[in-house]
Parts: C-alpha cells; sequence; structure tokens
C-alpha cells in the first residue's frame, strides 16, 4: 500500500512537472518562472500530506469503514441544509458580487456565465441524449451573427433579435442534426466538428453580409425600456445597458433562465426519452421513443440556448468576428460538460467557472491553455472519470426520496 | 374465448440491410391469444423479422397486418402505441437507469399513472426478484434479472402482441425454465406472444403454432407439437 501511494505521489509530480516545464521558460513582467517551482511545491506538499494521512488511516485500520470519497461527504454536508438555503446563499453571493469586485474580475464572471449557459446547453446534446457534438460553437456564432447583423441591418433591438435568433439556432441545430440522425460516436463527432469549422469559415468568407476576418463592430448594446414623460408627452426611453455590472446581471439572469429551463427539461419526459436514447437507441425506440423526432429536438434546444449566449457575447462586446467562433471554443464547452459531470447541471456551472476562471487566474499560462486543459481532463479523467459532481447519484437520491412517499 | 383470428399477419415481407437481403419474403400469421415461435439457426432472419415488424428495420417490400391494419409504414413508436410490445436480443436494458426507471420507460407512451402503478406491481408479481432490485441500477443486475427487466418493460406498455427476442439467451437452464413459465403465464392473462428462440425445444413446448425460418425465409408452418415431432426439426434444432 506504500508502495503503491508513493509511486502514486512520483507519477503525478512528474506529471505536473511537465505541465509546469513550459512556464519554466516563459518570459514575461509579470510572471516569473519562481511561481512554478512553488506550484508545483504546494502540490507536492499536498501530495505528501495525503501521503502522511494515508499511511496514518492505514494503520489506524479505520480505512474499510470509511468508503464514501470527499465530494459525495462534503455534498451530504451541503444536503442537510435544507435546499433553498444554499440556493439562496449561492444566488445572493452572485447578485452582490458586482459591489465587490473590479471591472476585470466582473468581466470574467460574465464570460463564465456565458460558457455556463453553453454548457448546459451542449449538456442537453451530450450529457443527456449522448450524442458527441464537437461544433457546439457553430450555434453560438449564429446567435452572435443573428443579433448583430439584425441590429447593424434593420435596427432590431436585441429583445426583438432573441427569439429570431432561437428560431434560426434550432433551425441551424436541425440542419446539421438530420443528415447525422443515424450517426453516432466518432463518425458524429467527425461530422460535427466540420459543420462548425464551415460555419466560421463561411462567416469569414462572406465579406459582403459579414465583412469576413474584420467583423461586425457597432452594434446597440441591450436596452431597458422605462415610461419617460418628457415635455412632449408619454414615451418609452431606453436605458442601455453599458456598464459591466449591468451586462452582468443581465447573463446572471440569462443564466439562472437557462439553468431552470435545462433542469425543468431534465425532468420532463422529453429528458427521459434523451437519456433513453443515450443508454440504449434500440431499446428506446423498442419502448415507443420517437427517436427522431427527440435526437431533432436535442440539437434545436441545444442551438436555442447556446444562440441565446451569443446574441448577448455579440451584445456585450458590440463587436464580432469569426475567430471568436474556432474550433478550440466548442473543445473548451465540451471540457466542460465533461469535466462537470455528463448531464449534471451543478456540476457544470463548477466546471465553468473552474476552466474559465482558472486560465484568468494563472493569466501567466494563457499561451498554455491548451496544454493546461490536456493535462486537467486527463487527470481529471483518472481520478475522476464521473466528473466534478456526478449525475446519475443526484438523480438516484431524488428518485429515492419520491419512493419514500407513503403509498396509498 | 380466445380470439382465433390472426392478430399479425406477415405476408410476402422482404427486409434489406443495404445490400443484404435479410428477409426473403416471409409470410406468417400469429392467432390472437396464443404463443407463437419462430425458430431458426443464427443469421436465419428471425431477430430481423421482429425488428421489421415493429418498423425499426422497415421493409422495404410486402404487408405486414396488425389486427387488419396494415403497419409496414408505421414507425416504431406509432406501432406501439397500438399495443405492440418488443424486448430487444440480448437484454438491452438501460444500464444507468434503476429497475424503477427502466419500467417507467417502458411506460413512456402512457399517461395513467395509477394504472402504470398497478403494472409495476403485476410485474414485480410475475418477478419478485425485481422488487427488490428496484433502485438497483439496470446494468448492475445478473443476466437473468436483467431478462426479466427487459420483459417487464415491454410489458408496461399494456401491449397485445409481445414480441419476444430470445428471452433465453445466455441464461442458466434453471432460470430458463424460470422465464419460459412466466411467458405462458403472461400469456394467460391475455398477451399474445410471438416468441423467437434458438431453444427450439422449450419454445415449441410452449408454444401453440410454430415457424421454422432458414435463410430469410420461413421453410416449415405447423402445430408446434407437430414440430417437435417433425423429422427434419428433430435432426436440425432439436439435436436428437
Amino acid at each position: 500500500m506504500i508502495r503503491q501511494e508513493l509511486k502514486k505521489l512520483v507519477v503525478y509530480g512528474f506529471f505536473l512537472a511537465i505541465l509546469l516545464i513550459p512556464m519554466l521558460g516563459f518570459k514575461s513582467p509579470t510572471f516569473e518562472p519562481g511561481r512554478a517551482f512553488k506550484t508545483l511545491g504546494v502540490f507536492m506538499a499536498v501530495l505528501v500530506l495525503n501521503f502522511g494521512v494515508k499511511i496514518f488511516r492505514s494503520r489506524q485500520k479505520v480505512e474499510a469503514e470509511r468508503k464514501t470519497p470527499l465530494t459525495e461527504r462534503v455534498g451530504e454536508q451541503i444536503n442537510r441544509f435544507p435546499r433553498i438555503y444554499t440556493l439562496g446563499g449561492l444566488l445572493a453571493a452572485a447578485a452582490i458580487f458586482p459591489l465587490f469586485a473590479d471591472n476585470y474580475m466582473i468581466d470574467v464572471g460574465i464570460t463564465c456565465l456565458i460558457y455556463v449557459c453553453l454548457g448546459l446547453g451542449l449538456n442537453i446534446v451530450v450529457g443527456l441524449c449522448g450524442l458527441l457534438d464537437l461544433g457546439y460553437i457553430a450555434f453560438y456564432a449564429v446567435g452572435a451573427y443573428t443579433y448583430s447583423l439584425l441590429n447593424l441591418t434593420y435596427g432590431v433591438s436585441f429583445w426583438a433579435a432573441l427569439p429570431i435568433g432561437i428560431v434560426l439556432g434550432m433551425v441551424v441545430g436541425c440542419i446539421i442534426g438530420y443528415p447525422t440522425l443515424k450517426m453516432r460516436g466518432d463518425y458524429l463527432a467527425i461530422v460535427t466538428m466540420g459543420f462548425g469549422e464551415i460555419v466560421r469559415l463561411v462567416l469569414n468568407n462572406w465579406d459582403s453580409l459579414t465583412a469576413g476576418p474584420n467583423g461586425l463592430f457597432g452594434m446597440k448594446r441591450p436596452a431597458l425600456y422605462y415610461p419617460s414623460f418628457a415635455e412632449d408627452g408619454f414615451a418609452w426611453a431606453a436605458y442601455y445597458l453599458k456598464s459591466l455590472p449591468a451586462l452582468y446581471y443581465l447573463i446572471l439572469t440569462i443564466a439562472i433562465l437557462t439553468i431552470i429551463a435545462v433542469r425543468r427539461l431534465d425532468h420532463s419526459r422529453v429528458g427521459r426519452a434523451w437519456i433513453a436514447i443515450r443508454e440504449d437507441e434500440v431499446a428506446a425506440e423498442l419502448s415507443g421513443v420517437p427517436t427522431t423526432w427527440i435526437k431533432l429536438l436535442a440539437y434545436a434546444l441545444g442551438a436555442a440556448f447556446a444562440s441565446v449566449a451569443g446574441a448577448f457575447f455579440a451584445a456585450k462586446l458590440s463587436y464580432t468576428n469569426p475567430n471568436f467562433f474556432l474550433f478550440m471554443e466548442s473543445c473548451i464547452v465540451l471540457c466542460i460538460v465533461v469535466l462537470g459531470g455528463v448531464g449534471s447541471i451543478p456540476g457544470i456551472v463548477v466546471a465553468a467557472f473552474v476552466l474559465i476562471a482558472a486560465p484568468e487566474l494563472f493569466r501567466g499560462l494563457e499561451n498554455y491553455r491548451m496544454l493546461a486543459f490536456g493535462g486537467i481532463m486527463t487527470t481529471m479523467m483518472i481520478i475522476k472519470p464521473e466528473g466534478l459532481i456526478p449525475a446519475s447519484r443526484r438523480r438516484r437520491e431524488l428518485h429515492e426520496a419520491n419512493e419514500k412517499k407513503p403509498k396509498d | 374465448m380466445a380470439n382465433t383470428l390472426a392478430i399479425l399477419e406477415l405476408n410476402d415481407v422482404h427486409t434489406y440491410y443495404g445490400n443484404i437481403h435479410a428477409l426473403k419474403g416471409v409470410s406468417c400469421s400469429i392467432p390472437g391469444g396464443e404463443i407463437a415461435c419462430l425458430i431458426g439457426a443464427n443469421g436465419a432472419g428471425k431477430s430481423t423479422t421482429l425488428m421489421t415488424i415493429f418498423g425499426v428495420q422497415p421493409a422495404s417490400q410486402g404487408e405486414i397486418r396488425y389486427k387488419g391494419r396494415p403497419i409496414q409504414k408505421l414507425r416504431p413508436e406509432k406501432v406501439a402505441a397500438l399495443g405492440v410490445s418488443q424486448t430487444p436480443e440480448g437484454r438491452q436494458i438501460f444500464p444507468r437507469m434503476s429497475t424503477r426507471e427502466n419500467l417507467e420507460m417502458g411506460a413512456f407512451l402512457r399517461k395513467d399513472k395509477a394504472e402504470i402503478e398497478q403494472d409495476m406491481e403485476w410485474v414485480f408479481n410475475l418477478f419478485p426478484v425485481l422488487k427488490n432490485r428496484m433502485r438497483q441500477l439496470g446494468g448492475t443486475l445478473s443476466g437473468g434479472e436483467q431478462q426479466m427487466l427487459a420483459i417487464g418493460r415491454a410489458l408496461m406498455s399494456r401491449p397485445e402482441l409481445l414480441l419476444l427476442d430470445e428471452p433465453s439467451l445466455g441464461l442458466a437452464p434453471k432460470l430458463v425454465e424460470k422465464i419460459f413459465e412466466t411467458i405462458l403465464e403472461i400469456n394467460k392473462s391475455g398477451v399474445t406472444i410471438f416468441l423467437v428462440e434458438q431453444n427450439a425445444h422449450m419454445a415449441l413446448t410452449i408454444s401453440g403454432s410454430g415457424y421454422v425460418m432458414e435463410t430469410g425465409r420461413i421453410v416449415l408452418t405447423d402445430k408446434a407439437s407437430a414440430l417437435l415431432e417433425n423429422e427434419q426439426v428433430k435432426k436440425a434444432y432439436l439435436g436428437e
């Protein structure tokens, strides 16, 4: 047992060292290589401590009794509070966050929330329905460009453009969904990846419509309308959400609505059907699930959520260009879903913050983000393949709660 | 009194998998209220026949009638809504759903909650072991339990016609007996059963009529008791 732990220690340390090597050669006024060593040192210290604790435990022979892993025990502790307090606390924290944070932090917060929406949307396709989509960012682009073009050409407001963007996103979702209905796994991944690239390249090359790589700029920000009683009588005045806190609250609202919507979908008949298709498509078909429609619906709804996030993104920056929608972005969103725990809403929210905020915290790593992703994902898949907060457990807990109700 | 009219009729049904001509003109008729079985070797097209009836692998030619109504153009969910139910080959249950959720999926097309509960009780009566496994994930059940769950799930849609695809596959002889007893019991409750089996002896013993299939064609049709005595069948399928 000690040998095993020692081996782990060496392997993890080695692995982390490889990850940190690029940082050692990193020349930046704000970043000193010493930090890499510090990180490595802290990590090793934690491992050594863990090693010590494990040996101590094994001596005490309590190992056998203590089987629940840490995350589950934390979960149980959280569950001991009434849910409303936990949720209320989180919501309150999110609401007062801009009061204490500087603009930079709020900006990061906004980005995180956008990715929460994207992650939850992709979760419908990948997590619930089990269809591996590597071109998901295309729908984000559809939302962004729909708003940009509508606003620039026809002056359509953000709110009016949203439903149009949603519908267009759904249409595009079905366009990619229909020809791939019979595909699964690797084949589907390749096709969707190609589709994502097609959308980006079209945006990049259709100069007359999308202004190509220059991108579109000058879109109006989302506005709130209020009645004004100026000299010339009653009118609606627009208050444009230009400041970062205002935009933060808007995306927070969108993210919360997305969470509620996805949660309701998850527990609906359609959600059941998605999970059944993921588990076994033939068996789902034999149970009377109209698989064609339900799969198309997964694509369409997933695309709809991405489209909303995309419209917000374009409105927030007041600028958009095709390079925002690289394949890499699809990967990040997929990473969020996998890291958070496929199908798990809280997991995805947490993972979005981890994966988006973490690189910001270590800005020096920026150029090595892909490497860090690889590292995090590989480690996660080895240590906790079911994700940060696994979904099925939660679902089963909910079911147990239902069954405890007395039967008539 | 059992309905002696045919509940299911196949008339010269052809099915292709791409270029492979899997069913080459299958015709048969299943009398209502009975157990009928389709026996044959591996790859004879038995499972394809069921998949074609259900619309999962649509027929390219020919006619399938359920209660006199042509269903060969219907999608699986429509066929299911008419009261046909099928267990897939190799006990394909939903591995990461609990036993209860699996059974609930079987009732996917129904909305009468109270009666669904009743039917679940009925399934638990047929397979008491499932009740103990209610919250266990389907994938963690034993082979026999998974087969019971697959049959139970198919029953949850309250079918009038139940298509069973090799319920004995990979099960211990004792369990096979138990499963077949239950199939008889299900039949007695008024469900017509079309059974596809490699275990020809067992299948013919409980069936009223039997069909023997070879390379996409039905080569023999007779009463099951007669097939049990048939020299050809004895040699090829009963190992006597």
